[in-house]
Order: C-alpha cells, then structure tokens, then sequence
C-alpha cells in the first residue's frame, strides 16, 4: 500500500480546512504495518470536526494498533470542495493518517451515530473506488463493517454493508481480525469472501446481512431467516462486563480529555435508544478514572477534562470523585466538563464545580412540559427538580442556559406542550434573582422512534403536526421574556424516520437520496426532503406506512432477529406503562424487573454504591404525587406577576 | 521572565491555521510543564502572544512567539528550548529562545518586512525571470482582491521591497525571493504570484510557500529578529 500523499498534497491548498486531512494530532498512531497484518480503516461518515471526538472510533483505533495482528487509521467524510476535487483528478478516498487509499485496507468499518449520515456512508464506499453493493464485490475488495448505535437496525444498509456489529467493539474486533487474517493467508482467493462472511457469521455480535432471506406479503415484513443452519437466527449484542479491564482512550485525539466514567443507563427513559440498548450500567473503578484524567492531562496538555457517560451526575459518589481530581487539575489550570447532567441529580456543589472559572453555558434535559407526559416517557423528573437544579446553577454564576425538550412524544396533547414555555419561562424568574441576565433557550427536538425502545411502536408525527407543536411553542415564547426557542428542522424528523425504522427496502432509497446528489443530510445546507420523498415513491413505498404508522403487537419488526439483549415482551410491557402513564423505576438502586439484559448475558450492574445520587427523585423511594407542581415561590411569583399587569 | 521563541513550521503541519498553531503550542507549553502567567478574570489564558499570522499552508523558518513564565518558574531559555522541543507535534521545530525586555515592542508591531521563497510548479526559469523583470519595471502593480466579501484594487508595487529569481541547490524550479514589506495591508505571497502571472492559477503555480526571515529594525539597520542562525533546518514531518 502507497501513501496518496503526492497527488493529495496540491489538493489540500485548493480546500477549505485542509488541517481535515492531514492527521498529524497529538494522539495519532504510528500504524506499523507488516506481513499478515490485518489493516482497518475506521470510518466517520461525516466531517472531520464531527467525528474527531468520538470516543468509540479512538478507542478502537488504540486497541487495533496495539495489537500485533492488525493496524489502524482512520477517514473522515470528505467535504464536497474536496470530493469535488478527488473525482475530478481520480484520486481515491484516502486515510488521513499515512494517506493510504481506502480501497487498499482490509476492513472499511463505519462507525453509525445517526440516520441522516447513510447516504456518506455510500459516498465514501464509492469514493473508495469499492462497489457501492455489497454484492458486486470482489475478494479484492476490503469488508464493508458499520457499528454504533445505529447498527442495531442495520436493515436499511443491509445492501451496502458486509457485516454490522451489535453492541461493544472492544472484544470482537480482535475475534473479527483473526478471522480475516486466515482469510489473507489464504490469498482471497475467487469466491473466498462468501466464506469468510460465512465464519464471521459465526462470532457472537456479527450480523452478516447477506447471509439472511427476507420474506415480505404486500408492504408487511413476514420474515428474516438464516440462509444455513449454522447462521445464527438471532444476533446477540456485545457487551464489556468490566469496563476496569479496558482503560482506553488512553491517548485522545481532540484537545481535551474525555474519560469515560460509566457505560449504560438504566434511567429508562423509554424514547432513549442509547439507554435501552447499552445496559447495564458499568461503572469505572474511581482509581482507574482518576488514574486516565491525570496521564490524560499530562500526556496531552490539554485543558479541559470531561467526564462522559449517559448521565456522568449518577456516578457513584460522584462529588467525592471530583474533590479527588482537584490536585490534578488545579496546578494546571484545567477544568471539568460534565457534558450530560440530569436535573435531579445536579446540586449547588456540583455546579460550583463544573467547568472552572467557565460559566458559558449548560444545558438540561427535561424533555417534556409536563409531569404527565414525563411519565409516560419514564424520565421523572419534577418541576422542582428542574428549578432547583436552575436555581442551583444561576447562584453559581452561570446566566444562560439551554433547556432540551423533545416533542411529537407518545400522548402528547397541546396542554403538555404549552407546558415547555412555561417550565422555560419559571427558569427565567429563578434566574432573574440573580441576574437580569438570566435567558433560557429552549432546543426543540422532533421525536424519531427508535428500534429496541418502548417506543418502537409509535408512529411517529407527521412533519406538519410536528411543525404546528413547534409553532405553538415559538408564539408562546414570544411573549415570554428571556425565553428563546431553536428547533430541529421537521423535515429532516421525517427523512431520520424513514431510515430509522425501516426494512431492506429502504435501502433502495437511501441509494437514490445519494446518486442524486444527497450527501451530509444533516447539514441543513445540504438537505432537501424533496430526495427523499421523490425517492420513496419511485421505489413504491410509503411515507405512512414506514414513519407515521402505529405498529401493534405482533408486527414482524426488521430488527427482531437482532437483539440487544431486551426482551420484546419487556418493551411492550413497558410500552403499556407508559401509555397508562407508569413509570418505571431505575433498577441499578430497586429490584430488577427482568428487562432480559443481565439475565441473558450473565451480566450484572457495576456499580461502587447501590444508593442514588442524594437529590435525586427517581428509583429513591422519594414521593412523586406533586411531582406536576411548581414551587410555592413560583406559584406565589406567578400571581404577584398577574396582579401588577392587571 | 519573558521569553521569545522562533520556530519552523515544515511539512503536512503546514497545512493548519494560525489559530491551529497557537493551539499546538499552548498545549506544548501544558505537556512540557512550562509553568506560564495566567490573566486574570473569569476566563484565566496563559499570557502568550504570536506574531505575523503564517498563511494557512504556507511553511517557515522563522515564526515567533511570545510568552510569560509564571513567577517563581525557575527555567532558563535553554531549558525551556529543550521541553518545547520534546512536546511539539512533528514538524515544528525550535530554532531558538531568549528573554526579552518587559516593555519591548510586540511583534506585531515590531517586523517591518518578511522574505519569502516560493517554488514555481510550470513555468521556466526563463519565464520566472521576464515576470520578474517587467513587474520590477512598472510603477505601479495593480492586484484585484476581497478581504470580508469587499472587492479592491489595490497598488501593491511598493510592497515589493526586492525580488529576484534562482534555481535552489536541490530542485530546478525557479524559486522567487521576494521581501515584501509589512506596513498597511501586507502583499500576501500567493499574490505576488497572481500579480506576476495574470493568466496561470495562482494555486498551481505557487508549490511551495516558504518564510525564510521576519525583519526589524535596530540602529538604522535590519536584522532577523532572533538572529541566530540554522545550520540544518529541521525538516521533521509526520509520517
């Protein structure tokens, strides 16, 4: 394999950004490449900016070159000055490390974060100068993989693809490289890549799409059944049981330290796909956490440290944690980042230690404007939870903060997303007690049903319902001041929702969506929902069926012989719930409810302490009757505030 | 104490910004334990000041930066040559490092011109030299350009200060030397090029950008700014 750099290197001062592709970061590998080893390319379907920090690809990216057997660089999604130039002068898709073309390594692996990013994953394969179709390709050719979270419905990509990886990659990247390592030896031969297919088949957490026959009747999926008995019928995910056995990123890539305190959440909040599909929670010895931030920090000299995981507050004794970090960081100046905070969790001496000197901004997620529909969705947080944690983070200085709200839920009625403003509005008042200032900005998400969540029944909204909820939010706003609304275009809802859910046929589309010219779908720059729409009616195929239906019990979902270890009568069960308007309780600190996942996989919660976070009101044993009340401060301000306009 | 480094920037690193580079070096400082002043106010940044921004792309021998050591730091110019050279990213390199006078004139207002040495791709030598000749001939060189989506013409003759053209000891290509002033808006090399050669791309033409000297002026006469000389430019890159 030749270094592209020559022919690359007159490119790179024609483009914007060309730092994009040089590699050449603090924590770049040197890959050491030999005979039989076997070379991954891991691929980021989307820009260099965006996929730099993922923690998933540098972990991987360590691990492969540390081994013997196999080496690793990485690929960015060119952006399109760059594509643009590559195919006019006929210059493949390149690794940014050695800048080796694409083509050239064992193993294309994309790592899948969101829907919207499929069509880059066809564009790099082509880039690549590899057959777009999984079928046309040849032993030459490297094995398309794709892993993440949206791998866990890989049927859309199930042309495109070779394999997808269920769950954690930690472990079977090593099995998945002894496998293709036999494969070289044998010299790939003609007709060998449906044989090594068939023996990656064999290893637990591969799914191997084309090793599988699907049945339709009419627009319904009957079917998906192993072509050979010794596929496997179901595909069970990957999981770490000990997450102290696998210390990585241990030389990040972007300028700051992430250590990833804890792995899975069992929160459950039933439209969080993350939350279903990574449990159980897994925490990370304190030692070995404090151990990573401070060779983090000085290997690196980065400034910041974050501490990441699905909710980073429920990590137990996590204010004894950070007063241990302090010798480390504060000779250097270095801060702490908390990037995902639950309300109920979040205290004045937790705010007072975040970020340093840094009060720009915070973000939290409440998700729903009422305590009902917060219940249906199972994240039970109370408004006093919410004002107390706002009150909390404006007395320690910040001013501004961002308020996530996600709407088109299950159940949701216009009282409920009225509610939004006004939660967002009482934020205001908490904050005006200590500085005028004080603004909240409200970030309004379209919900996308997930596959292995609660809610993989919904149907979801159609764009014009989500674009009149919207707009009920953005007039009440206007009169409500300090409050700012942003929200997530209904469009592209509705393009993630064609993808999300759907079955092999919509790989069609997503192929069409590509070859007219439909890639970074997430950048509003690029969408257009016409692609996706004239798409799917030249494929037959419908916008109702696939993403605004309700499913009902017995549907054969595209997913259901893939499994992330939840039992499908678990999620309808707990589907149930919700539409009656249960919660669920977290299972790290009550009684387990037998989701499937320990009990299927012999796996068990790690956590350092089986009590909650003090604080918090869910799974504590705490009484949520009031939970839809506001404070009596609040409520007494609200009618001193309606007497004066009077 | 203060200090100023001169540094190089060779090879694919060339290819990050300015603000990239102050980046690198910031964290350089962090990793290599070079305990900095910080500012004060709710946002502390270490006291660190560069000059002349370097196009992005462009490569050099002598860029500069300026910073404080934090009281009490007992580190001496040669150690701190020593750690900021073990903790840069490849394709820096520490040419040299010496304290400076509190009060001296920052650097950005100090350097009245800058060398630069850009490798022609596509043209012959004897080419190079007609272009050469003839823009040294005119009065006035008139560059249209766009600086914040506003067009100008601008006359940049007086901003060539001198310019000539010579093989380089291992590549043919004609390479130009051109020291162009730094007062007002400064001619950026790429410029020169398109000013030199109206009807080729000025991006095809220009193969290697390189700044060889930052000029000041002490006792009626220039000088580089830390004159210490390079006997072998380090010409390290990433792999």
């Amino acid at each position: 394999m030749n270094s592209l750099w020559a022919r690359v290197e007159p490119l790179l001062a024609r483009v914007q950004k060309p730092a994009r592709y040089i590699g050449c970061e603090d924590g770049a590998a040197t890959p050491r490449y030999g005979p039989g080893k076997v070379s991954w390319l891991l691929a980021y379907p989307d820009t260099y900016e965006i996929g730099l920090p993922n923690q998933g690809l540098q972990i991987l990216y360590e691990i492969l070159n540390e081994r013997d057997d196999s080496v690793a660089e990485r690929v960015y999604a060119p952006w399109n000055d760059l594509e643009e130039l590559l195919r006019g002068r006929g210059v493949p898709l390149f690794s940014v490390d050695t800048h080796r073309a694409a083509g050239d390594f064992d193993l294309l692996a994309f790592n899948l974060s969101a829907e919207l990013v499929y069509t880059n994953v066809l564009n790099m394969i082509d880039l690549a100068g590899v057959p777009v179709r999984a079928d046309a390709r040849r032993p030459e050719h490297p094995l398309v993989v794709v892993g993440g979270h949206c791998a866990f419905n890989p049927e859309p990509l199930a042309d495109f693809i070779d394999l997808a990886v269920l769950g954690e990659g930690e472990e079977v990247v090593a099995e998945i490289t002894t496998v293709v390592r036999e494969w070289k030896a044998t010299g790939r031969t003609p007709g060998s890549r449906e044989a090594v297919l068939r023996a990656l088949a064999h290893i637990p957490g591969v799914y191997v799409p084309s090793l599988y026959d699907v049945e339709y009747d009419g627009a319904a999926l009957m079917a998906v059944t192993p072509l050979y008995p010794d596929v496997p019928a179901m595909v069970h995910k990957r999981a770490v049981a000990d997450l102290g056995e696998w210390a990585y990123p241990k030389r990040p890539l972007v300028p700051l330290t992430e250590v990833e305190v804890f792995r899975g959440c069992t929160r459950g909040c039933r439209f969080c796909q993350a939350g279903m599909v990574t449990r159980p929670v897994r925490e990370r010895p304190a030692e070995q956490v404090r151990g990573l931030v401070g060779s983090g920090l000085s290997a690196t000299g980065h400034a910041e440290v974050s501490l990441t995981s699905l909710s980073t507050a429920d990590f137990s004794g996590i204010d004894g944690l950070l007063d241990s970090l302090d010798p480390a960081l504060c000779g250097d100046q270095a801060t702490i980042s908390l990037p995902s905070l639950r309300v109920d969790a979040f205290t004045v001496g937790l705010a007072g230690r975040v970020a340093g000197g840094r009060r720009s901004g915070l973000t939290f997620a409440p998700e729903a404007g009422s305590w009902r529909l917060r219940q249906v969705i199972n994240k039970r947080i109370t408004e006093d939870d919410l004002y107390s944690a706002v009150d909390s983070a404006f007395s320690q200085g910040w001013h501004r903060m961002k308020l996530y709200f996600l709407t088109g839920l299950p159940t949701e009625t216009d009282p409920d997303t009225y509610g939004i403003v006004d939660m967002a509005r009482n934020c205001v008042r908490v904050g005006r007690k200590y500085t005028n200032r004080a603004s909240v900005t409200v970030s309004l998400g379209g919900f996308v049903p997930k596959a292995h969540t609660p809610f993989q029944w919904f149907g979801q909204n159609a764009a014009g319902e989500l674009r009149r909820k919207i707009g009920l939010v953005r007039d009440a706003a206007q009169k409500a001041k300090g409050v700012n609304v942003k929200w997530h275009d209904p469009l592209a809802t509705l393009a993630e929702g064609i993808t999300s859910r759907g079955d092999r046929r919509i790989g069609a589309v997503i192929e069409r969506v590509w070859r007219a010219g439909g890639v970074f779908q997430e950048w509003s720059e690029f969408f257009c929902v016409a692609r996706w729409e004239e798409a799917m009616a030249a494929e037959g195929l419908s916008l109702e069926w696939y993403v605004t239906r309700h499913r009902d019990e017995h549907e054969v979902l595209p997913w259901d012989h893939l499994s992330a270890g939840l039992h499908k009568d678990f999620l309808w069960l707990d589907w149930q719930e919700a539409l009656s308007e249960h919660g669920q309780d977290d299972c790290r600190w009550t009684p387990c409810y037998d989701c499937g996942v320990c009990t299927g996989y012999g796996l068990e919660h790690m956590v350092a302490s089986n009590v909650a976070p003090a604080g918090g009101s869910q799974g504590t044993g705490q009484d949520l009757s009031h939970g839809h009340e506001s404070p009596v401060q609040l409520r007494s301000a609200v009618a001193v505030h309606a007497a004066v306009t009077r | 104490m203060k200090l100023r480094v001169r540094y190089s920037k060779l090879g694919k690193i060339r290819f990050t910004s300015h603000r990239d580079t102050a980046n690198h070096f910031e964290r350089a400082v962090r990793k290599a334990g070079i305990g900095l002043a910080y500012s004060g106010g709710f946002t502390p940044r270490p006291k660190m000041s560069f000059g002349l921004a370097l196009p992005t792309g462009g490569e050099s021998l002598a860029e500069y930066l300026d910073f404080e050591l934090a009281e009490g730091v007992d580190l001496d110019a040669a150690q701190v040559h020593d750690r900021l050279t073990g903790a840069l990213p490849l394709g820096y390199g520490v040419v040299c490092v010496a304290p400076i006078e509190p009060g001296s004139p920052s650097l950005q207002e100090d350097v009245v011109a800058c060398t630069w040495q850009v490798a022609l791709s596509g043209v012959s030598m004897a080419a190079a030299q007609a272009a050469v000749d003839s823009t040294l001939a005119v009065p006035m060189l008139l560059v249209e350009r766009e600086r914040k989506g506003q067009r100008s013409t601008d006359d940049v003759r007086r901003c060539i200060e001198d310019l000539s053209v010579a093989a380089a000891a291992d590549d043919p290509r004609p390479h130009l030397c051109a020291v162009l002033a730094n007062s007002g808006r400064s001619l950026r090399p790429t410029e020169l090029v398109g000013a030199l050669f109206p009807t080729l791309d000025p991006v095809d033409l220009a193969g290697r950008v390189l700044r060889t000297h930052q000029w000041i002026e002490r006792n009626g006469g220039r000088q580089e700014i830390l004159a210490e000389a390079i006997a072998a430019p380090p010409h390290a890159e990433c792999a």
